[in-house]
């Protein structure tokens, strides 16, 4: 092959590999589930108060994997339930938290995570009672965890009663805790409310499910358990 | 029979000889393109026949429960990959030839078009029976598997940059990194046999052949199936084990898990079809006087490769296939609660793994040893003793592997005994050192672009064999094992062992290869910015290690920011380099293509014997070998070996038992 | 073949490229080594703040003095070969064909066996008198101190000052656990331990591999599920030290750490029983579930705890519906 010939082939060559791999970075390296923030025009002072809201759901209906269960966060402006589980909140404030549970009981694997901890007062609000400890085992009565390892925040939460099987009964997810009975997001559930206090210093916190939901893999700790935007996210603290 | 001896046969696998080429078109034959093609359908009739299997429904009989609830079908996945693979090789026309034997047909070379020399640019996307196009295939092959697994390793260190500051998700960042390590691991195990093995072992032996190039050629076909399904991993969900992939991580992980326990099994094929290739070229075709202890030094080294290939990485395949499965359907192999262990998968790994380390520091061991003869003028000291190493590490290797398990919980009994092995095998690993040393001593040092790369080797291995036994020391490793220390340590002893001997080989035989030099400015850039760049990277996460930073955290302590971020940038200088080499490659050999001497570099190696690149056969005739490749320096030594002996002598030479070719041509 | 020595005489007023050689390594190398051990030495990691942590720095400093002046020694031997024997402009001469000296061949040989045998016999003698060395052992260690609990009937037994304190370290996904069998088995996440106590740490695992690695404590015992994995150290000094999870164990392998203490003993007993009364309520029903053992399988706990938990799939749910019912069949 003549000279041009070669190196307008090398070229090409380059502009392609170069182009391929900037593709994968942005399409799979560097996507992710989208971040609800409620910090924002909030000022960072002292004993702020926030409301996060979230619900759990045995399936979803939004995405590739419709029989992952999945945590949803309500975004505080649109109150658009966003199938994420990534959220933001202003350092040193007050969140009180409202987790909505669709889902039904699996016992924990480690019963110690039937404790509350790291709330205020050290319970959570399951249906306006205060509660500080749940027997996963003996009532089986948790369908997950929300768990804040690094500010010690464990807060079970609780499954409806009135299920037996672990069959979300919303006839599409995100469900709807305010519709009513026989539309298609009803679903019975419990409201678990509590509060806790973010940290002074910003930072991204994990939080996961301590409950091993992630149906079909080893352990029930696979699947949606180990993807963001099912059963683990991140809190990030922003000040 | 290994070789045909019928008079007048001198193409591999017998058939007439013949001249003309086939005269059908580059598209209308096996090739990439077809191989492309017969891989498609087969990944998709492989993914079919695991859905119609495995997915419970009114037709299937299937009771795969889990399928439902994981909404994800690993068996289909699996299965999808087993039957690409097939289709890609009958697409290659791998099969054509054993098929037409089966049926009796004769095999004519003007269908295959496996002529030597012959075929033009075509000839390389062919799956073709001539070691050189073979190792061609190889090299280029090896230098897109090194760059995006490079690639990866530049993604890791920019997610280091911060401990609080995250560019990818945590799950992203695992997948980059399981990527980075199992490319790398997979593939630079072949990184030297491959290209320069298959090209230049029969050249050095004084043969015209290799002794089995179907599966010479089925081992290079094998890698970029083996390569391109790892890389499906990603848009799979990705994987979050490591290289190592410990079970029972393994089997919980999502359905990116499949591609890179396939994708290793593999590649354990290929390495066990290579090494076997080799080993039988070098016990069964060497040249009427070329005895054991003239062979050159970089032979011995592929010796000791291969043999750790073919024994050591069926185990390997057995290893991914037990994951598989435990994966696919059901079996508990290393799942602890159904009466499996995860000791077994850690166990079955390395076994495979610590013999992996050594094919992939054996062949930078052999090049240094060939190359420093060359460019100090003087004979390679100690002859026997480094021979003697090479052997020594191949056998030791299967001894040592439970000091990676140190920690586990294994007998605490074994473990006394497994730092002694471990300690034992720095001995022969030591003679490449006092071979090297007494190479040097009194010599007179030609600082050439492959010279400098083969002194770098030596501090490298040097920092990298050290700290090899800061961790076979069991009291240390409860430090180190784990840690950014262990990762210091290998990849000074595998990139700066390894790859700087491959980059030594690349400048010093592609003249051979190709008849074409590479720039020696970029290439004294290419190895000043690599060394230096090296270094600043891997020599500070000794410290960053033993200061308490566990591997493959995408957190740390914040006390550690400086150095990782020093660590970092060096990194991207050290990308740089390979950077400048890949453009010196390419520009050298497509653009520029400077016609390089016969000889450049005036070495007495047998494979500089013949014109660069060399004709068809290799030889004319196959040489009488006169005398070793080392004999610089000695008064009236005779020439390597006489290119074109008389009729009849050969006769006369054949007296002596290790002599073994009876070839008259 | 010319293995012995053919090494021409050295010319009239050629230096004894060697002896120099040597005298610059030799220098160096004990330059070197006396740095190493007395100004580097105190500052190795991993401190010294328990009898494991001060053997494994022990060792460390050991085989950095060892090894430096083999690097000192291989590194100016390269340095001078390549400043003084380099190819001088015009000189095409090839070099005097040595092909090897018996002599030298067999000093190294011996030596470095002598070296490497050494260092296997020290490292032995250190993991036998340091229990171990902080390593884990597995569950049937044989380098213990006196007075080693290996038995769940001696594990449960209570603790009193003096006694070897047990501290099981339960590993799951993604955080590691205590549980302290000699105090009534109550669980928690946080670390505290007496100084001056042999301690000895059963790790365990709930579901995959994890690493229990206490940084300035000197141990490293990895988590495999359905094993028990035993460590010794024991603290000479009060102060904080960091866990990390030196096994890679998923998702938030990067994020599974926490802090621990070193207290006093009377500080200790307190924390211990006021974590006993604070934790009673959750202790009940661990003991009733998961009674305290040297491993546990989450998928089977005890019939009395099973109260209204279905079994799906043949297993409780906590198995993750991973296996079908008989398939494989239980053991």
């Amino acid at each position: 092959m003549s000279l041009p010939v070669r190196v307008g082939t090398l070229l090409f060559a380059f502009l392609a590999v170069v182009g391929g791999a900037i593709f994968v970075v942005i399409h799979f390296l560097l996507s992710g589930p989208p971040t609800v923030d409620y910090s924002a025009g909030v000022t960072p002072d002292q004993g702020h108060v926030v409301n996060v809201v979230m619900q759990e759901d045995a399936q979803n209906t939004v995405s590739n994997h419709p029989d992952w269960v999945s945590y949803f966060i309500q975004d505080p402006k649109t109150k658009q339930w966003v199938h994420t589980t990534l959220f933001k909140v202003p350092a040193g404030s007050t969140v009180h938290m409202t987790i909505y549970g669709y889902d039904g009981c699996t016992p924990l694997r480690n019963p110690v995570w039937g404790k509350v901890s790291g709330t205020i007062g050290n319970v959570e609000y399951i249906n306006g009672t205060p509660t500080p400890v749940l027997d996963s085992w003996d009532s089986c009565s948790v369908a997950h965890t929300f768990r804040i390892p690094g500010i010690g925040l464990n807060v079970p939460v609780a499954s409806p009663t009135s299920l037996t099987a672990n069959n979300n009964l919303c006839g599409t997810s995100p469900c709807d805790p305010n519709a009513a009975k026989g539309a298609a997001t009803y679903g019975p559930h419990t409201t678990v409310t509590f509060s806790f206090k973010t940290p002074m210093t910003p930072g991204s916190y994990f939080w996961q499910c301590m409950v091993p939901c992630g149906l079909g893999y080893l352990d029930g700790f696979g699947g949606p358990m180990q993807t963001l935007g099912f059963m683990t996210g991140e809190m990030e603290v922003v000040g | 029979m290994a070789i045909d001896t019928t008079p007048g046969t001198t193409h591999p696998g017998g058939g007439t000889p013949t001249g003309a080429a086939s005269g059908r078109a580059w598209w209308a034959r096996p090739g990439m393109h077809t191989a492309i093609v017969g891989a498609v359908i087969g990944y998709a009739f492989g993914h079919f026949l695991g859905n119609w299997i495995a997915v419970p429904g009114p037709n299937s009989p299937a009771t795969y429960q889990q399928i439902g609830t994981a909404d994800a079908n690993d068996f289909a996945i699996v299965l999808g990959y087993v039957f690409l693979v097939l289709g890609w090789l009958i697409g290659l026309g791998v099969f054509t030839d054993p098929v037409r034997l089966m049926r009796g047909r004769r095999l004519s070379d003007a269908e295959n078009g496996n002529g030597n020399g012959k075929g033009g640019l075509a000839r390389y996307f062919r799956f073709t029976l001539d070691h050189k196009v073979v190792g061609v295939q190889y090299l280029v092959g090896m230098l897109v598997y090194f760059c995006t697994a490079g690639l990866f390793a530049m993604a890791i260190r920019t997610e280091l940059l911060s401990p609080t500051h995250h560019v990818f998700s945590s799950s992203t960042y695992l997948e980059i990194v399981g990527e980075h390590g199992v490319m790398m691991m997979m593939l630079m195990t072949s990184v030297i046999l491959g290209p320069f093995g298959n090209y230049l072992v029969p050249l050095m032996i004084g043969s015209k052949r290799v002794a089995y190039p179907r599966l010479e050629a089925l081992s290079f076909w094998l890698t970029i199936p083996a390569y391109l399904i790892l890389l499906s991993g990603i848009p799979l969900g990705g994987f979050h084990t490591g290289w190592t992939m410990y079970a029972p991580l393994s089997v919980q992980d999502t359905s990116g898990m499949d591609a890179p326990l396939f994708a290793f099994g593999l590649m354990g094929i290929s390495l066990v079809l290579a090494g076997f290739n080799i080993l039988i070229t070098v016990i069964c075709y060497r040249a009427p006087g070329m005895r054991w202890s003239r062979i050159p030094m970089f032979v011995w080294g592929l010796l000791g490769t291969s043999v750790l290939m073919t024994l050591a990485a069926p185990i390997l395949v057995g290893g991914m296939y037990m994951a598989l499965t435990d994966r696919t359907i059901q079996t508990a192999y290393f799942v602890d609660q159904l009466g499996g262990s995860s000791y077994l998968y850690q166990d079955v790994f390395w076994f495979f793994g610590h013999p992996e380390v050594y094919i992939l520091a054996l062949p930078g061991f052999g090049i240094v040893l060939e190359l420093l003869p060359v460019f100090t003028r003087k004979p390679l000291f100690a002859y026997k003793v480094a021979a003697a190493g090479m052997i020594g590490v191949t056998l030791l290797s299967f001894f040592v592997w439970q000091h990676h398990l140190f920690d586990s919980g294994i007998n605490p009994d074994m473990r006394p005994l497994f730092m002694l092995t471990t300690e034992l095998i720095s001995i022969p690993t030591g003679f490449i050192f006092l071979v090297g040393m007494g190479t040097l001593w009194k010599a007179k040092i030609r600082f050439t672009v492959p010279m400098l790369f083969c002194l770098a080797f030596f501090w490298n291995f040097l920092i990298g064999g050290i700290s090899g036994v800061f961790v076979s020391d069991v009291p240390a490793d409860t430090t180190e094992h784990g840690s950014f220390f262990v990762m210091a340590h290998f990849h000074y002893t595998i990139m700066g062992g390894l790859i700087f001997a491959f980059m030594a080989g690349c400048y010093y035989w592609l003249p051979k290869m190709m008849g074409i030099r590479l720039n020696q400015t970029l290439g004294k850039w290419h190895f000043w910015l690599m060394f230096l760049g090296f270094n600043s990277t891997f020599m500070p996460l000794f410290a960053v290690g033993l200061l308490g930073q566990p591997r493959r955290v995408f957190e740390y302590q914040a006390n550690l920011q400086t150095l990782n971020d020093w660590v970092s940038v060096s990194a991207f200088v050290l990308g740089f380099s390979i950077l400048i080499f890949v453009f010196n490659f390419v520009w050298s050999t497509v653009v520029v293509r400077e016609r390089e001497t016969a000889n450049p570099w005036n070495s007495r190696g047998l494979e500089w014997q013949v014109p660069s690149p060399p004709p068809a056969h290799n030889f004319e005739r196959v040489p009488v070998v006169l005398s070793g490749p080392y004999e610089y320096g000695v008064k009236d030594s005779p020439p390597v070996a006489d290119l074109s002996p008389p009729t009849g002598v050969l006769t006369a030479a054949f007296s002596g038992p290790d002599h073994l070719v009876r070839s008259e041509a | 073949m010319a293995e012995t020595t053919q090494v021409p005489q050295a010319g009239p007023g050629e230096p004894s490229h060697g002896r120099r050689i040597f005298l610059i390594a030799i220098v160096l190398g004990i330059v070197a080594d006396l740095l190493l051990w007395f100004v580097l030495g105190p500052h190795l990691p991993p401190g010294t703040m328990t009898n494991s942590a001060a053997e494994n720095q022990r060792a460390i400093k050991l085989m950095a003095v060892m090894s430096a002046p083999v690097v000192v020694l291989v590194v100016t031997y390269f340095v001078y070969a390549m400043v003084v024997w380099r190819h001088r402009e015009g000189d095409d001469e090839d070099g005097p064909p040595i092909h090897g000296n018996t002599r030298i061949q067999t000093s190294w040989i011996v030596g470095t066996t002598v070296v490497v045998l050494g260092l296997a016999v020290y490292g032995t003698a250190a993991l036998w008198t340091a229990n171990g060395a902080g390593a884990g052992e597995g569950p049937a260690p044989i380098f213990n101190p006196p007075g080693a609990k290996l038995t769940v009937a001696q594990q449960k037994a209570p603790w009193s000052p003096g006694q070897v304190l047990v501290v099981q370290v339960i590993g799951q996904q993604w955080r590691f656990t205590y549980r302290y069998p000699q105090f009534g088995s109550f669980e928690t996440t946080e670390l505290v331990l007496p100084v001056g106590t042999e301690v000895q740490f059963d790790v365990t695992s709930l579901d995959v591999i994890h690493s229990f690695w206490a940084y300035q404590l000197g141990v490293k015992a990895d988590a495999n599920p359905g094993v028990d994995n035993v460590a010794y150290a024991k603290p000479a000094q009060t102060g904080t030290f960091t866990v990390r999870c030196a096994e890679l164990c998923g998702l938030w392998h990067g994020a599974m750490f926490n802090y621990g203490q070193v207290v006093t003993v009377s500080q200790f007993q307190t924390w211990a029983s006021a974590k006993t009364i604070a934790l009673a309520s959750i202790t009940r029903i661990l003991n009733k579930c998961m009674p305290y053992n040297t491993t546990y399988d989450p998928t089977n706990f005890p019939a009395n705890c099973r109260g209204r938990v279905l079994l799906q799939l043949g297993l409780t749910g906590s198995g993750g519906g991973f296996y079908n019912t008989g398939d494989p069949v239980q053991p």
